[in-house]
């Protein structure tokens, strides 16, 4: 902007030179058009080429060598944990109402290797919506109020000390239990995590002590993970008079262990604390099994897209893989790999590969087309999972504290088969242990990868450097749009310069504060509609009535209209790509097309050629698109089939990312609808 | 004798007059009988309730004062008493330590553990008898010294901002106090091996022979310390004597390869043991330059009380069986606070020679389960919060059961209070803030005046010197828990302090939680024996209950380590940047330009002149844009 005024400014006064910078500025401004089409078509193709250019994993940090040591879980710790699993699916364990026996069998077990044990009993907390608390862990300053003693959870937490190390750092391994309706997974996945345990309490490498927590999932796995590291974290250490879990009667039974008299010291009721947690694995074990193969399928998205270190993914994949014959996955958008146009779109890529190859023996950057499109859906729900903003399982609860976590759900094929349990125990015990060894190898917390990525497979990631490019050259264009227009307008019209300002109170649309909580999502989400169209339209007319302008002024207001738009885009596109990378990159998708392209309606219905037919056909398509709710349901019907689609899907939506405490919840509603708003009334602009 | 009886002869032959002065000095101590150097060699071991062994090494040797015998010693180590003379030390500490002292099954209330759990790492104080000034300058030669002596990196302690002067909480209360830790010194055999140099015998004969480095390593707990104390006139300096104790306590697996055998069978029975199953070897006679030589074996209170020894039927316990019998057996005297009373037994390793070596054994015969006497608070501390910018130190203590049984019996004039000695030390880049410091009492916030009887706070000085916290807390008799928290903010580091591995985080040393109101001491039933035996003359002083707590480790923001280059890089472009502009503006003449271009534009010239002049122009141009 400054530049073009410097232009401005300069076209008046006949200056001998004007400087290079200058002169290209004024050149880009001046092709606006040509530019802006170059670049978004760039950086369509240049966000469909990433899984071409991914790169393969490798681990960047020489100490976690994993491994390099042969795995020490023997079949005596299998069985060891088989002996667990069967004590837990008894149908004698499952008599009581709460699920306490089967606490107390977790906790003997744990007791009898010499682990130090305790419970934690937690309130399940509704969550609180903090905006702009996006990577930090929620302050739990508010206290609830009405604790009642039917409504707890009891996390058992047993921790082994390192025995010659110095207690500085820890390694947490959690398995989410429901004590009430456990399946059979849950319980296989008790025994993984206990056939570990029990050989960590007898190895001699460890450094850093084990933490293994059992969450206590019957009022969700994050509330009990997040409820335990609040405590681990942030305890209170003043009790307000409001009744306490240890007052309730059940509780107080919990701590008549059998080994109390015998290895005292060892149980206590207070909370328990190693050091600073290094890194978190979360273990599950799926119940249903229909693949083909172990599998193991990896869950790392946290909230906020935000990532664990790339080396921990790298560990798992690599010891699994190449140590555990376990198949690794990660999250795809299963539709897209049946996809038509992108399996056109490989085989393209893969021609254009053969040909380049031909030419120059040396350029190898192709990919086979199927397996471009395995990489296209895997980057597809990377992206959409790190814009969502709600992490992808208890992991994320970690990643809130800044510790580097992700959970494992181990999809066995068989089942029930008592060799094929022991062998499932045996690889995902092995598994495990090599992963907490590599860990426990470190001498630093994890630094050397990456933080920044998005995953196309399990062995292959674009890295922030490239992915970049792809928005980049998406949003490119918009300032030079937006100063061209700007000095258009301006040159024609002196004396709009007062008046360009007034539009933008249009701008103030965030009507989700108004919290509607007794209705069904459908009836809600109708009410917001009308509720805002409603003050949207008062607004308007109070605010910014087009006639109070004067007629010259009219037929370029539009265009600064639009110039403002585009730089608000701008502004809120570049501030969140750097809360939220894959919002903004979803986001510019959505709105820089409709921006760009923006025109009043009547000038294109006037002016009848082929051209602006088009014109007015994209402007439609491309408005109804980039209206979030209509984005949602199209993108919904594309991967489910539209006759899943319900109006009351979107509030759902919302309101999820709200309790979630998403970042793009404040972009939808502070950035991508009031400029959808200010679009649609350019679209509508009476000139 | 035969020399002293004819001196002209020794004129004689040696020629010198100091030596002579030398030798009878030498001889007058003798016969005075008083102050001999002495050395002795002591092990004590003690089952431990978790299924371990403490083993606890005492070496002590005493140096009479110097000028009685000038400068030649013939046990005590010479390096030792040189440092001593040079720095002017009352009373010196230094302790290697790996592994964490289990407070809650190791106890935290007896000599042995109050004055033998230390930090992990390396700690190191020491009390100066020079002027207030010279004190820093005596420490820093003092840690390139023991640096040196101990292949350790103690001279680390030498920046102002790593040591600290505590002025009352720390036990030897003076102002010439110094104190500091490197809690992430890695111990290992190079820092014993020149600890075993100061030992007359070395490893090569007497209880130091037991010293086998893999298995001494391999156990859980390791501690080795060097404490000094210089008696005698403190003014002149130079005639003090000086005793050296040297003390390594490690706690020890018995069989551990057995481990899953028993884990299997019979889990709750304690696993027996002999010196020869837990070290490799045996112990094959004395050092002879030892006076004492001995190994004792101590049954806490716990154990004696489990296994129903008392005072009577001690020598036919049913419930373990000795492989040798013991010379000696102590009786604890009775105490206030405790029915059950310690036993030690005591063997005197002079019977044993290198044909029938000494090789003491323990076997269970039924399984004993017993709790060692712990603090009155059990302490822990924590890390709370989350980010990088901000969190906080809480410092939490819970009452164990012996302050229950305790309190019970001595709160019955209802105003019974506890005091607690708080001695923390933070890292200038934890930055501190004191106003914020709270306590809670039973999940109460109180007023700290209340609580906090006296405090002492030095605020620390970036890059000079760290913060001190001193607090004495009076608690009620009858807490259950009780807390301290206080904030900080995470500092911001220069790329040259953060230390190597700086992405692993920054240590908080340990804070020392004392009890000055408790004493540990084991007083056995008086003996003549019992004064030569210096370890057993240790337990009987009077030592307050002191306890550590964790280490801390805090995580930083680090920058990119490849900063520099980064930063280079930018530099020099914005440095190219100005400097070609500004030569540009320098250059450049605007009214002479334009003047040329109108006297350009007035002249019509020739064709070929024109096109002259305009490249001539272009050219300039071009070049000056280049810039």
């Amino acid at each position: 902007m400054a530049e073009t005024k410097e232009k401005s400014l300069s076209d008046e006064k006949p200056k001998p030179r004007v400087r290079p910078i200058v002169r290209l500025g004024i050149f880009l401004i001046s092709h606006s058009f040509l530019v802006s089409i170059v670049c978004c078509t760039a950086g369509v193709l240049a966000l469909f080429l990433l899984p071409v250019l991914a790169k393969n994993t490798y681990i960047s940090e020489n100490a976690l060598m994993p491994g390099s040591a042969s795995p020490m879980l023997s079949n005596q710790h299998v069985s060891d944990g088989n002996r667990l699993v069967k004590d837990l699916t008894n149908p004698n364990s499952k008599s009581s109402e709460t699920g306490i026996e089967s606490h107390k069998i977790i906790a003997q077990y744990m007791l009898d290797l010499g682990a130090e044990v305790s419970f934690h009993k937690f309130h399940p907390q509704m969550n609180q919506f903090h905006p702009l608390h996006f990577f930090s862990s929620p302050v739990s300053g508010k206290i609830q109020e009405n604790y009642s003693c039917s409504s707890y959870g009891i996390n058992t937490v047993g921790i082994i000390r390192a025995p010659r190390g110095d207690g500085k750092e820890a390694i947490v391994l959690v398995t989410p239990y429901n004590a009430l309706k456990s399946g059979f997974g849950e319980a296989l996945s008790l025994g993984i995590a206990y056939s570990v345990f029990s050989l960590l309490t007898q190895v001699t490498w460890l450094a850093k002590d084990i933490i293994w927590l059992v969450a206590d999932s019957q009022y969700g796995e994050y509330a009990a993970v997040a409820a335990w590291l609040r405590e681990y974290q942030t305890p209170k250490f003043s009790s307000l008079s409001t009744p306490n879990a240890e007052m309730c009667p059940d509780v107080n039974n919990l701590f008549e262990l059998k080994g109390h008299s015998i290895s005292g010291s060892k149980f206590s009721n207070s909370f328990r604390r190693a050091g600073t947690m290094a890194a978190a694995l979360v273990l599950k074990v799926r119940d249903q099994n229909e693949q083909f193969e172990d599998t193991i399928s990896i869950y790392a998205e946290a909230s906020n897209g935000q990532m664990p270190n790339l080396d921990l993914i790298n560990v798992v994949n690599y010891l699994a893989v190449h140590r555990q014959g376990l198949r690794v996955n990660v999250e795809k958008l299963w539709p897209l790999l049946n996809s038509s146009w992108l399996k056109s779109l490989g085989e393209i890529f893969e021609s254009l590969a053969k040909v380049a190859k031909s030419l120059y023996p040396k350029w190898k950057f192709g990919i086979p087309a199927t397996e471009y499109v395995e990489g296209t859906a895997t980057l597809a729900s990377s992206l959409y999972y790190q814009a969502l903003g709600v992490p992808t399982g208890p992991h994320g609860a970690f990643r809130d504290y800044q510790v580097d976590a992700i959970t494992l759900e181990i999809s066995p094929k068989f089942s029930l088969d008592k060799v094929w349990r022991n062998d499932i125990l045996l690889r995902g015990g092995r598994l495990i242990e090599g992963v907490i060894r590599s860990v426990n190898n470190l001498l630093e917390k994890f630094h050397q990868s990456f933080f920044l990525y998005l995953l196309t497979s399990p062995s292959k990631f674009v890295s922030v450097g490239v992915y970049m490019i792809a928005f980049a050259l998406l949003i490119a264009p918009l300032p030079m749009v937006a100063a061209s227009l700007y000095v258009d307008a301006n040159s024609s019209s002196n004396c709009s310069k007062g008046d360009s300002s007034t539009p933008s109170a249009i701008t103030d649309t965030d009507e989700h504060g108004i919290a509607i909580r007794s209705w069904s999502p459908t009836t809600s989400f109708m009410i917001w509609v009308l509720l805002s169209i409603l003050s949207l339209l008062t607004l308007n007319s109070v605010l910014a009535s087009p006639l109070a302008c004067a007629k010259a002024t009219q037929e370029k207001e539009w265009a600064l209209v639009k110039s403002v738009t585009i730089s608000s885009v701008f502004i809120g596109l570049g501030l969140m790509s750097v809360i939220n990378f894959a919002t903004a990159e979803i986001g510019a998708l959505l709105m820089v097309p409709m921006c760009l392209l923006a025109r009043p309606l009547k000038l294109d219905v006037r002016a009848g050629t082929l051209r602006s037919f088009c014109r007015l056909i994209c402007n439609l398509v491309l408005g109804h698109i980039a209206f979030p709710p209509a984005a949602f349901f199209l993108l919904k019907g594309m991967l489910d089939g539209f006759g899943n689609a319900n109006v009351g899907d979107f509030w759902m939506w919302v309101e999820s990312l709200w309790a979630w405490n998403s970042a793009t919840y404040l972009f939808i509603g502070m950035v991508q609808l009031p400029c959808w708003v200010l679009c649609v009334s350019i679209l509508f602009h009476t000139c | 004798m035969v020399l002293l009886q004819r001196p002209h002869i020794l004129l004689l032959l040696i020629g010198t007059h100091q030596f002579l002065q030398c030798w009878i000095a030498f001889g007058s101590v003798n016969e005075e009988g008083q102050k001999q150097e002495e050395f002795s060699e002591e092990l004590l071991l003690k089952p431990l309730p978790d299924h371990k062994l403490l083993a606890h090494f005492h070496f002590q040797s005493s140096g009479p004062p110097s000028t009685s015998n000038g400068c030649h010693h013939h046990l005590f180590p010479k390096a030792i008493s040189q440092l001593v003379q040079k720095f002017r030390i009352k009373e010196m500490e230094l302790s290697f330590t790996k592994g964490r002292w289990n407070y809650e099954s190791w106890g935290g209330f007896d000599p042995l553990s109050s004055s033998n759990a230390k930090p992990p790492g390396v700690e190191l104080w020491a009390v100066f008898d020079v002027p207030q000034h010279h004190i820093d300058a005596s420490w820093k030669n003092l840690t390139h010294t023991l640096s040196g002596l101990f292949c350790a990196s103690i001279n680390f302690l030498e920046s102002t901002a790593t040591y600290s002067t505590p002025e009352w909480s720390f036990p030897p209360a003076s102002g010439n106090v110094r104190y500091g830790t490197l809690p992430c010194e890695a111990v290992c055999t190079e820092n014993l091996t020149p600890w075993l140099k100061l030992l007359p015998c070395r490893d090569k004969a007497g209880i130091a022979l037991l010293l086998d480095r893999p298995s001494l390593y391999r156990g859980f707990y390791h501690s080795q310390q060097l404490h000094l104390t210089s008696t005698g006139s403190s003014s002149e300096g130079i005639d003090s004597g000086i005793i050296l104790e040297q003390t390594l306590t490690v706690v020890l697996q018995p069989n551990s390869e057995m481990a899953i055998e028993v884990h299997a069978s019979e889990k709750h029975i304690q696993p027996s043991w002999s010196l020869s199953s837990i070290f490799g070897k045996q112990v094959s006679g004395r050092c002879v330059l030892a006076k004492p030589s001995s190994v004792y074996l101590l049954l806490d209170r716990g154990l004696s009380a489990a296994n129903g020894l008392t005072s009577e039927n001690f020598w036919s316990n049913p419930s373990f069986e000795l492989s040798a019998n013991p010379d000696r057996i102590f009786l604890e005297e009775s105490s206030s606070h405790s029915k059950s009373l310690s036993i030690l037994y005591m063997f005197q390793v002079e019977k044993y020679c290198e044909s029938e070596p000494f090789d003491i054994g323990l076997m269970w015969k039924v399984p004993v389960a017993w709790l060692c006497q712990q603090t009155p608070l059990h302490a822990s501390r924590f890390l709370m919060g989350s980010g990088n910018e901000r969190a906080a130190i809480a410092i939490s203590l819970k009452s164990t059961q012996f302050t229950e049984g305790f309190m019970s019996a001595n709160s019955k004039d209802g105003s019974c209070e506890l005091r607690v000695d708080v001695f923390q030390v933070v890292p200038w880049y934890v930055k501190v803030y004191f106003h914020s410091l709270r306590v809670f009492v039973d999940q109460q916030p109180r007023a700290v005046s209340d609580i906090i009887e006296k405090i002492h706070v030095s605020p620390s000085k970036d890059k000079m010197s760290p913060g001190v916290m001193e607090v004495v807390l009076k608690l009620p008799c009858r807490v259950n828990t009780a807390a301290l928290t206080i904030e900080f903010d995470k500092g911001f580091l220069r790329i040259d302090e953060y230390l190597p591995d700086a992405n692993q985080g920054f240590d908080i040393p340990s804070a020392i939680i004392s009890f000055p109101n408790f004493h540990a001491s084991m007083v056995f039933l008086e003996d003549d024996s019992l004064n030569k035996s210096p370890l057993l003359s240790k337990f009987q002083e009077k030592c307050p209950v002191m306890s550590y707590t964790e280490v801390l480790l805090v995580p930083l923001t680090t920058p990119d380590f490849s900063m520099p280059y980064n930063v280079i890089t930018i530099t020099c472009t914005v440095f190219a940047l100005y400097f070609g502009s500004l030569l540009n503006v320098l250059q450049r003449r605007v009214a002479e330009e334009e003047r040329f271009l109108k006297a350009k534009a007035a002249k019509k010239t020739g064709r070929l002149p024109l096109l002259l002049s305009k490249l001539s122009a272009k050219l300039r141009g071009s070049g000056i844009n280049q810039n």
